[in-house]
């Protein structure tokens, strides 16, 4: 899709000029769009697949003419027809067409989960499209994202969770930033370029940020670009208003943490309750260290209790004895148990059972 | 020959316990569990691809200079039965649960796998279970619990150590009357007095929940806990219970925990916390429950009573 624009877009983001950058997006919108689902799809498909016959060591022999049905065949000629057992016309897996088609395989060898699974194909003419694509077609885009930075052990858990990314019409290249971005959210390339316009917008309107850190947070988190805007808003309005963080709290928090602005409104809010009412650590500690808020309720309850129960949970830094937050949460268990609590993984773990 | 994969989902027959944490639901736990064990098991080696025998043409150099054309038969891995086509090998494990917990209880959780789903039900009808319960005096909540919508506040300084448990005598002589009225024995018979005089004796049928024990651990007001062990019980029974000690003191008690040490066989020690729920600590702790449960058996066969009743095994103690 379009790379270039979105790569402009982002360097872009300081003027926040919405309306320039949509120039070329119809015609690049244009998406190779398969007919309804299903397996009558799939039949449709089969007369484009790539012949069993064309295996790689045959390739040279294809250069004669297609022979017709009357011509007499010779011996060495009779030999070289291989009869496979005929394709299913219908079907509502991939796994059938596996061993023929050359694409499928290449895929299967790249690592992409669950080829033959009902649920790819099901999407949206997912499967004709896996089928009709030619060789060529895949490796122009495999390279494409190679260029993009993408290793390839990457390349078989992106194509997985987005294999729509192969429908897509290649535009030049971008910077190793998008490599990245591409790689964790592989929907990204896939919208358009006004639609990314607006959340970028978005982002940097509501959170008041300015354009490096907007870009920032989308380049540590490209989910944020995908999603829908409105759990978002909602997270923001919990913080402000439940949790009650001050604008400029959440502004530190989400910059250290964006994951916060996907998060679950409801562990959020029993997360803040707990760390804030039972252990009572005040707003500003909270903003110091924003990963409490990410951390697991049954871990952090585990833990402070047990600091409790030793006498050792004091979260002041101005007073004697003092355990950071970020230490108590992110610790594996050993650690925490011979560094914080200066007791032994037994202790601890009979500990939890009395909980 | 079958793979390791295998061979691991069959030793997965039996029971095991876990220690459920408070204020996750029973369901969760049973999920990650069942996770955890497909995740084992699908990790360990998979099994042989099927081989399919395909012939391919080959161009050799013949003698004269001509080329020749020749069918070799080889094998080749069937590319459809490739995990990552058909997704992973085992991808579901009955696993059961034994007498529930609810959301705010927490202790030990007896999980069945395979076959061992079979004996939950012979360990749900056969078996006390012991539970501590805490809880606090001079409030009253809608629930019964801490946690609930406050309904009044009390005072308790009044209470000392000797009225509850003369209160907790009370309750206990009630439910042991009960338990003699549903275990469907005669009183006058000798048969009774010997269940009694041993301690055995246990409900037949459907019952009401029944406590067959209970006594004081610690008392210091305003907290107090509970030891109990009881039958066919909900978490909410015994929650009540509390609530009604504080009646009979004169005063409101809330429920602060409800926490399982025992159910049946399986004891505290024996229990998995949640940082040990992985296959092979999984299948450890079913061996040896198999072993446990296994042994005390042999030597008690079961000789029905003289009005076909069948005596059942005394409960383990803790």
């Amino acid at each position: 899709m379009a790379l270039a624009q979105f790569r402009l877009l982002l360097s872009r983001t300081d003027g926040l000029c919405r309306s320039g950058t949509v120039s070329r997006y119809s015609e690049l919108a244009g998406r190779g769009e398969g007919p309804a689902p299903g397996a009558a799809v799939v039949s449709s498909a089969l007369t484009d697949l790539p012949l069993p016959g064309s295996l790689p060591c045959l390739v040279d022999l294809d250069r004669a003419p297609p022979l017709s049905p009357f011509e007499e065949i010779s011996e060495e000629e009779a030999v070289q027809i291989v009869a496979l057992p005929p394709l299913p016309p219908v079907s509502t897996a991939l796994r059938d067409y596996v061993n023929q088609s050359e694409t499928l395989r290449m895929l299967v060898h790249l690592g992409v989960f669950n080829v033959g699974s009902m649920d790819l194909l099901q999407a949206r003419g997912l499967g004709s499209m896996l089928l009709r694509m030619g060789l060529q077609d895949l490796q122009e885009r495999l390279l494409f994202l190679r260029d993009l930075g993408l290793q390839e052990p990457q390349l078989g858990p992106l194509l997985t969770r987005n294999p729509f990314i192969l429908t897509e019409t290649l535009e030049t290249c971008g910077p190793e930033e998008v490599g990245s971005m591409v790689c964790r959210a592989p929907y990204l390339l896939n919208f358009s370029v006004q639609r990314m316009d607006n959340r970028l917008g978005f982002y940097q309107t509501l959170l008041g940020l300015s354009p490096q850190k907007t870009r920032d947070i989308v380049t540590r988190l490209p989910r944020l670009l995908c999603g829908s805007l409105e759990p978002v808003k909602e997270n923001l309005k919990v913080c402000e208003l439940e949790l009650g963080f001050r604008p400029n709290e959440i502004q530190h928090v989400v910059t250290r943490i964006p994951k916060l602005l996907t998060a679950n409104k409801k562990r959020l809010r029993e997360t803040f309750d707990y760390v804030h009412n039972k252990m009572a650590v005040p707003h500003a500690l909270i903003v110091k260290f924003p990963q409490v808020l990410n951390a697991s309720l049954l871990r952090i309850r585990e833990r402070h209790l047990f600091l409790q129960y030793l006498g050792k949970a004091q979260y002041d830094p101005a007073q004697p004895g003092y355990v950071p937050l970020d230490r108590l949460v992110s610790l594996p268990d050993p650690e925490f148990c011979s560094e914080l609590a200066t007791a032994s993984l037994q202790d601890f773990e009979l500990f939890q059972k009395t909980l | 020959m079958v793979s390791r994969a295998v061979w691991l989902f069959r030793r997965l027959e039996g029971l095991f316990a876990v220690y459920k944490p408070p204020g996750v639901h029973w369901k969760l736990v049973r999920d990650s569990v069942e996770t955890n064990l497909l995740k084992g098991i699908n990790s360990a080696s998979p099994r042989e691809p099927r081989q399919q025998v395909m012939f391919l043409p080959e161009s050799t150099d013949g003698s004269g200079g001509s080329t020749e054309l020749t069918l070799t038969a080889t094998r080749l891995p069937v590319l459809a039965n490739h995990p990552l086509v058909t997704g992973p090998q085992f991808q579901k494990l009955r696993v059961g649960v034994g007498h529930r917990l609810d959301v705010f209880s927490s202790g030990v959780l007896v999980l069945g796998v395979g076959q061992g789903n079979k004996m939950l039900a012979d360990l749900y009808n056969s078996k006390t279970r012991d539970y501590t319960v805490e809880g606090e005096f001079g409030l009253a909540t809608e629930d019964f619990s801490d946690t609930g919508r406050l309904i009044e506040r009390t005072t308790y300084d009044h209470i000392t150590q000797d009225d509850v448990d003369r209160v907790l005598a009370m309750i206990q002589g009630a439910n042991q009357k009960a338990l003699i009225m549903y275990s469907n024995v005669d009183l006058c018979s000798q048969q009774a007095y010997e269940l009694a005089v041993k301690g055995s004796l246990y409900p037949q049928g459907k019952s009401p929940p029944i406590l067959t024990g209970l006594r004081c651990l610690h008392f210091k007001p305003p907290h107090f806990t509970l030891e109990m062990q009881c039958v066919n019980e909900t978490q909410r029974f015994l929650r009540r219970v509390v609530h009604e000690v504080g009646l009979e003191l004169r005063s409101t008690a809330v429920c602060t925990g409800v926490r399982r040490t025992r159910d049946g066989p399986f004891t505290l020690q024996a229990a998995l916390t949640h940082k040990h729920w992985t296959l092979p600590e999984i299948t450890a702790a079913v061996r040896k429950s198999c072993l446990a449960w296994r042994t005390p058996r042999e030597p008690q066969p079961q000789n029905p009573g003289p009005d076909g009743m069948k005596r059942k095994e005394p409960a383990v103690p803790d």
